[in-house]
């Protein structure tokens, strides 16, 4: 059975049913967005004296079964890695399976993000390793969570909500694995050099603060001191050294290509002309960018326009690019608050312009701090793959059910004073816009704009944004009706594929709460397309 | 019946497309059997979602194309109602069955009938096989879509695309897009004018003509199916040339019919014709585009330039259509929606050359309100034809929305 503690199941602020309680913890149901606030102090590691580490600064062990022996690996301990190396990480299976090696068991792995590189903690799991994983699944690890197969719940974070779970002490990382690019013997760390080089760390920040434990593994060690740094030595126990800690042909692309899909173009450029039209493109403006077709495409579009109006853009936040790259050097975008770096020329720039900054989940996106980033913005364009005619949105489940993606920053960007979803209004003869989504990701409320091929949908609590735009012969059109004329085409509502009254996992809100269930799926489809999502 | 069952040998057909690389179509295997009803063997994408709906069609389908007893496997890539109907109906076809019995689906609305000069600066080209493209062409804009028979058809397909083509054009939403269809030559046209004409295209391309009497040919195949299944809607004519010699008949193919619309010019085939190589400049096809825009307009028809083949050079797609205005084409065609707002820029009349004409007329106006029969603008004396090219160029701006309608006295209030 899942969980292993007694559950029983609530109804929350979204009309969700979730668990009362995951993986043994009790959870607050989710009580409507900016509705509760936590108090009490952040969690701590550990008091440690310099005493205990080597006066030379020199923390270097053989190899990571040592460092793990040395971290003092037990039974049910929880292991930490980021995924800034993508689909080429080698550095989180191997220390999952080098402690599996050594004996442990039931650990929970609590990933930023796991990749499709990651397929093999399948085994781990099965071998009893692995308890569970807390972080998003997709691909093999999806489809085998979403089968009732993993003996734990699985939890879905954003990437603030990751940070605040840590902070708030709602998950203790016992050992933390760093992979980073470029590190000395003291533990200093660095992403946006050597030949693993994947940009920013941020997403192993938290870890290295939070965790009792720290170890970073390189493949690229200097002479002390390793500058600049993103992660403080002052936080690491072990530096272990290795060949290769990834596959850099998978940890970022070497060009970045845009769409030619005329439909995904067609979006990209609706979304440019509502941001231009309804006056959010003025001068000194922000908003977010992805390295996703659409949201390429949407900013070369955006760039016509700024430089045909003369206008600046502040500082945008990303999911940066050579697209984005191109923008600062042509002074057309202040800065870039980089939270991960996709491609080469992306790389390059964050090593050498001051004005491409690394930022972490904590400044751009934690709920728990003193504001972030995320609110700061003026537009965030972002993906989905359902979305309901009261703007509630899916972005971790395929309309069947199965995890397809992690939330990512997607509910922290949420928060931006324009959020627009860009989506192909079908896809597969599958209507995007639906009665009700299979999995709440975000509520309603916060999702102002539904950018498709057929026409704009303004969420009605948005008058503001619906008179800016009346009379700029932009296709703007209410939601019912793209439903129905998308229904039309498709022959007919889709049937809503069953799902077992059998929760598999949850999706956390930004302040901790439960959002809603992920149930386990009963119908396999074997004709249906292979799904392999991103973080 | 028994009997006859037993000696029948099953009649098998196949058509369409599956696989990982395929969206928005599927195959299908049909084969009769003499007993046993209908058996479907179905994998679908979309099964969860319409796997009950898509075997109810199935049957729907065969049941009107009076199959009682068959074996039918479809793989199915999500593909749409339409696209499914057809793709049955080509392979029970191919089987030899259901001849002369056809499936149409429910008929979408269509936008106003087409005027013979209406404007027509962009027409995007769709193959006929590839149905996944023919849902959203009319959302990007272009003027037309043409649904291709010919060229981007391979031979063995033309039966499957033909059905294809007929359902789309009924079942499709092309917008305010103008609904073309480019046929093959005759005789394979014939049958693609059989199963299209019915559907009220508003505009049929007929590729590769040489002479006034191929065009007849056709225009007496339209007239005849048209009649018979009672077609209230214009069929318009756009004669291809794509040879020397169709290019010395223009004059002739552009006054052929009555129905003609424009004619156009095919740079592949025409370049092929002469044996030169076709050139980014078109300095090879300099005399034949001249050619077809004064023939064209000596027959008071629109001359359409030919497609610009480099879809990411749209810095040279923008000269090329600049460079086709200034001859006097009103149009050209396009292989990819990006093409089509490119398209629209260089047919349209440049802010420097509206401020002009908007004088003349207004020069012109103010003349004939004071009964002047010389118009004159600052020291300059305008000429008639100048005046005549500027009203026109300014109506032509206002339907390309660049400038906005005058109010009618009607409209006044």
């Amino acid at each position: 059975m899942s969980a292993g503690v007694a559950t029983s199941l609530v109804t929350n602020a979204a009309g969700r049913r979730v668990p009362t309680h995951v993986n043994g913890r009790e959870q607050a149901p989710y009580k409507g967005v900016n509705q509760h606030c936590s108090t009490g102090n952040k969690a701590a590691p550990p008091i440690r004296s310099s005493s205990d580490y080597p006066a030379n600064g020199d923390k270097r062990v053989p190899d990571l079964e040592t460092a793990l022996r040395l971290c003092g690996l037990r039974d049910g301990m929880t292991i930490s890695s980021h995924h800034h190396l993508r689909d080429g990480d080698r550095v989180a299976l191997t220390a999952l399976q080098t402690a599996a090696r050594m004996g442990a068991k039931d650990l929970v792995w609590f990933p930023s993000a796991s990749f499709p590189c990651h397929e093999p903690v399948i085994d781990l799991m099965k071998s009893g390793a692995v308890h569970h994983i807390e972080g998003s699944m997709n691909g093999p690890l999806g489809d085998y969570c979403s089968h009732g197969h993993m003996r734990g719940l699985g939890v879905l974070r954003s990437h603030g909500g990751r940070w605040q779970a840590v902070q708030d002490g709602e998950v203790h990382i016992d050992i933390a694995v760093i992979a980073a690019p470029t590190a000395d013997f003291f533990g200093n760390a660095d992403g946006s050099h050597g030949r693993s080089a994947c940009g920013s760390l941020g997403f192993a920040l938290a870890d290295s603060v939070y965790a009792d434990r720290v170890i970073v593994v390189t493949d690229n060690l200097l002479p002390f001191p390793c500058v600049p740094w993103q992660i403080q030595g002052n936080n690491v126990d072990y530096v272990v050294e290795v060949d290769s800690i990834g596959d850099p042909s998978m940890i970022v692309s070497g060009t970045t290509q845009i769409t030619r899909s005329p439909d995904r173009l067609r979006i990209s450029e609706l979304v440019a002309r509502f941001l231009r039209d309804c006056g959010i493109m003025r001068d000194g403006f922000s908003f977010q960018a992805g390295a996703g077709g659409i949201a390429l495409a949407f900013v070369d579009y955006l760039a016509g326009m700024m430089k045909q109006a003369n206008v600046k853009a502040g500082f945008v936040r990303g999911g940066s690019t050579k697209y984005l790259v191109d923008l600062l050097n042509e002074g057309l975008i202040g800065y870039i608050l980089d939270g991960q770096t996709f491609d080469l020329d992306a790389v390059h720039s964050i090593a050498s312009n001051p004005r491409h900054v690394a930022t972490s989940p904590f400044t751009s996106y934690n709920f728990h701090g003193k504001g972030n980033f995320a609110s700061m913005i003026d537009a965030a364009v972002l993906g989905a793959t359902e979305v309901d005619v009261n703007f509630n949105a899916n972005v971790v489940t395929h309309s069947d059910g199965r995890l397809l993606h992690g939330i990512g920053g997607w509910q922290n960007c949420l928060f931006a004073g324009c959020t627009i979803l860009a989506v192909p209004s079908f896809r597969d003869r599958i209507p995007v816009i639906v009665d009700e989504v299979t999995t709440v990701t975000g509520p309603g409320e916060l999702i102002d704009v539904v950018a498709t091929e057929r026409g704009i949908a303004i969420n009605p609590r948005r008058q503001d944004l619906l008179d800016a735009v009346k009379g700029k012969g932009l296709p703007i059109r209410p939601i019912e009706e793209l439903q129905t004329e998308v229904e039309k085409i498709c022959g007919g509502k889709p049937a809503k594929p069953r799902l077992l009254d059998r929760p598999v996992a949850v999706v956390k809100w930004v302040d901790g709460t439960v959002l809603d269930t992920v149930w386990q799926v009963v119908d396999d489809n074997p004709y249906a397309p292979k799904v392999s999502g991103g973080e | 019946m028994p009997a006859a069952a037993k000696i029948s040998t099953s009649r098998r057909g196949e058509a369409g497309r599956a696989g990982d690389d395929v969206r928005s179509d599927l195959y299908v295997s049909f084969e009769e059997r003499g007993s046993g009803g209908i058996e479907i063997d179905l994998r679908s994408r979309v099964e969860l979602y319409y796997g009950e709906v898509i075997r109810r069609q199935v049957r729907d389908v065969l049941c009107a194309l009076g199959i009682e007893h068959a074996f039918i496997e479809i793989v199915d890539e999500g593909a749409l109602p339409f696209m499914i109907a057809a793709r049955i109906e080509a392979a029970v076809r191919r089987a030899g069955l259901a001849q002369r019995k056809s499936v149409l689906p429910e008929a979408a609305t269509l936008a106003a009938p087409s005027q013979r000069d209406r404007l027509r600066r962009s027409r995007l080209y769709l193959p006929g096989n590839e149905p996944k493209y023919f849902i959203n062409a009319g959302l990007h804009g272009p003027d037309a879509v043409i649904l291709d028979l010919e060229d981007s058809v391979h031979y063995a397909e033309k039966d499957a695309a033909r059905l294809l083509v007929r359902n789309a054009l009924r079942a499709v939403d092309f917008g305010a897009a103008e609904r073309m269809v480019r046929i093959n030559q005759l005789p394979l046209g014939l049958a693609d004018l059989e199963e299209i004409v019915p559907q009220s295209p508003d505009l049929i391309l007929i590729p590769k003509v040489e002479t006034a009497d191929q065009v007849s040919d056709v225009v007496g195949a339209i007239d005849s199916i048209a009649k018979g299944a009672s077609v209230a809607r214009p069929i318009w004519l756009m004669p291809i040339l794509e040879s020397a010699l169709g290019i010395e008949n223009a004059f002739a193919i552009a006054t052929a019919a009555e129905r003609i619309a424009a004619i156009t010019i095919g740079l592949e085939d025409y370049t092929a014709d002469l044996g030169v190589a076709k050139t980014a400049g078109g300095s090879e096809s300099l005399y034949a585009r001249m050619r077809v825009v004064n023939a064209a307009h000596a027959a008071h028809v629109q001359a359409i330039d030919s497609v610009y083949g480099d879809v990411a050079d749209t810095e040279g797609l923008l000269h090329w259509g600049e460079a086709s205005r200034a001859m006097g084409f009103e149009g050209m065609g396009c292989i990819h929606p990006v093409q089509i707002e490119i398209i629209h820029r260089a047919f349209a009349p440049s802010p420097n050359e509206l401020e002009k004409v908007l004088a003349i007329v207004a020069a012109f106006e103010e003349a004939q309100a004071r009964g002047l029969a010389v118009v004159s603008l600052g020291s300059k004396m305008i000429d008639a034809p100048v005046v005549q090219r500027a009203v026109k160029l300014v109506a032509l701006a206002r339907k390309m929305g660049i400038i906005a309608d005058e109010p009618t006295a009607g409209e006044a209030s």
